[in-house]
């Protein structure tokens, strides 16, 4: 199964994804009006650590994911290999959060939560972070399965 | 294969789950006591408030049974275990024999020897059928007594505020969710519960009830009109132990799941786990935890055994809008940083954080819950108990955890 993998050493920090990541979610067909004096919240985060070290992360679609096995609600389940999300079924007792080990998933405004459902959720239909990273730091490849720590 | 399992609720979705990924054969069936499609029980209190429906609080869609094969027998209760003859009596007689059981019986709510009580009208809150009588005798002019100020109690609080006129809470524990919680983060989630109207008595326990009185330990005494207890659970396991099964207050069983006697495992509420943050042997009794146990059990039935050895506590918690993330123990050395609207208390030990407690913004917590989970030593990590991220391990390590093993 094709997943997001993210190489550090080619990532600019130059947080791009996390603007199309809002514009893909939305639901806008134009960025500038979509995201114009919007403050984002991105599916997608990018860290920047020490020694001008970015790196961007988002769900890691996790073989045997803690945030659904925890779900208290049945909100969150693997539909093909993709985590989603059902936000009508969430009432926001953020266990996920406190599950995931990498931090992806986040309050939302007008749902409780939100996480990368991989573009499947919106008009973008694949990853819209992974299209437009300039610098190629974020690609959809056949990789191994994450191992959550 | 029969494969028969009691309970549905998480651990039976759990089990059922954990065998048909690799055993789409075998027969499936489930007895629970409860009519209802299998449902998610900490939702009842969002169903009172109004944030989910008798649909949406399905823990798995309605064609579940069907998808899985498995056939349900609710509304039937287990009185007996014969584990030589590989038998269940059902209460409605009748034997069901079975080749592997699967105890998921979950709990019922404990009953504390209060004065008068076996004769006051009461209700408890754990069950679908409990949240919908509270709520048939629930009037706006209400004036409600919780017995038992934990996560049942409270989240029944928040549940049924908008539907009665008061709410009084009286626990024998000088603090709220003393489970869970320290004594600085109680206080201040009972702060902002008093500020959406909610009363409390504590280390106040109430003795005794009589009419629609309750009188407490310091000679208070409380008029209600509706009396909800909601002192803790106790599991339901007396039909295993009655045929000799290894139990401390949850029945004992190894990481797959399987109890000292042949061919039955247990898991849920009903069962213990070994958390690896004390090394102690308890029922943890969350949802995570009972599904992981469930399905653990599941695999090892359909031969394919993962151990689940990674049991902890971790509770995630809103009241009134306040969240609060829990994870770990809560003793030893810590660390505390406190603003107006966000408490964080991290515990230390041995160079590794052991657990923590946040109230208001759990942004990212779930990296503070992989580093107790994984014991990663801190001095191989920047540790920032203000902004969880990646970013603190060192690169080789992050690059595993975030791109694979074969990255």
């Amino acid at each position: 199964m094709k997943r997001i993998t993210v190489h550090e050493e080619w990532c600019l920090g130059c947080h791009l994804c996390e603007y199309y990541c809002a514009f893909a979610n939305s639901g806008g067909d134009d960025m500038a009006d979509a995201l114009r004096g919007v403050a984002i919240r991105p599916r997608i985060a990018v860290e920047d650590a020490e020694n001008d070290v970015h790196f961007a992360v988002s769900c890691r679609h996790c073989a045997t994911p803690r945030c659904a096995e925890g779900c208290i609600t049945g909100a969150l389940s693997v539909v093909d290999g993709v985590i989603r999300l059902d936000a009508d079924k969430c009432v926001g007792c953020y266990t996920c959060i406190l599950l995931c080990p990498y931090g992806c998933i986040t309050p939302s405004e007008g749902k409780p939560i939100q996480k990368c459902e991989l573009c499947l959720n919106n008009s973008a239909g694949a990853p819209l972070c992974v299209q437009k990273c300039p610098n190629r730091a974020i690609v959809l490849e056949e990789g191994a399965v994450p191992c959550a720590l | 294969m029969r494969i028969v399992i009691v309970g549905n609720s998480t651990a039976a979705v759990g089990a059922i789950e954990g065998i048909r990924l690799f055993d789409q054969k075998s027969e499936i069936i489930v007895i629970a006591n409860e009519e209802a499609h299998t449902y998610s029980r900490p939702l009842i209190s969002y169903l009172l408030e109004g944030k989910t429906d008798l649909q949406r609080m399905k823990y798995r869609p309605d064609d579940f049974y069907e998808r899985h094969n498995v056939t349900a027998l609710l509304g039937q209760t287990v009185t007996a275990v014969d584990a030589g003859a590989h038998e269940l009596t059902l209460a409605a007689g009748g034997k069901v024999p079975y080749d592997k059981l699967v105890w998921a019986a979950g709990s019922r709510p404990f009953i504390p020897p209060v004065q008068g009580l076996d004769s006051a009208p009461y209700y408890t809150f754990q069950s679908l059928a409990d949240a919908e009588k509270l709520a048939s005798a629930l009037s706006p002019d209400s004036r409600v007594l919780i017995i038992g100020a934990g996560l049942i109690g409270l989240k029944c609080a928040e549940g049924i505020a908008g539907r009665c006129a008061r709410i009084t809470i009286a626990d024998i524990a000088p603090r709220i969710l003393p489970s869970i919680l320290d004594e600085e983060g109680a206080a201040l989630v009972q702060a902002h519960a008093e500020k959406h109207g909610i009363r409390f008595h504590l280390g106040n326990a109430v003795q005794s009830v009589d009419g629609n009185t309750a009188r407490l330990a310091d000679g208070t005494a409380l008029d209600y009109d509706i009396l909800v207890v909601a002192s803790g659970v106790k599991p339901n396991l007396e039909p295993l132990t009655a045929i000799g099964a290894k139990a401390g207050r949850g029945i004992l069983t190894d990481a797959n799941g399987l109890t000292s006697l042949p061919d039955i495992y247990a898991a849920g509420d009903v069962a213990e786990s070994l958390d690896i943050t004390d090394g102690l042997s308890r029922i943890l009794a969350i949802l995570p935890g009972a599904y992981q146990q469930g399905k653990a059990a599941g695999k090892a039935i359909a031969g394919f055994p993962v151990p689940f050895d990674e049991a902890m506590p971790v509770n995630s918690l809103g009241l009134f809008g306040l969240h609060m993330g829990t994870a770990g123990v809560a003793k030893g050395e810590s660390t505390v940083t406190q603003t107006d609207a966000d408490y964080r208390r991290f515990f230390f030990a041995d160079g590794k954080l052991v657990g923590f407690i946040l109230i208001g913004d759990l942004h990212r917590a779930g990296i503070y819950t992989a580093l107790v989970r994984a014991k990663i030593p801190l001095d191989t990590v920047q540790f920032d108990p203000q902004k969880p991220a990646l970013a603190a391990f060192a690169p080789a390590a992050r690059q595993k955890m975030i791109n694979g093993e074969n990255a």
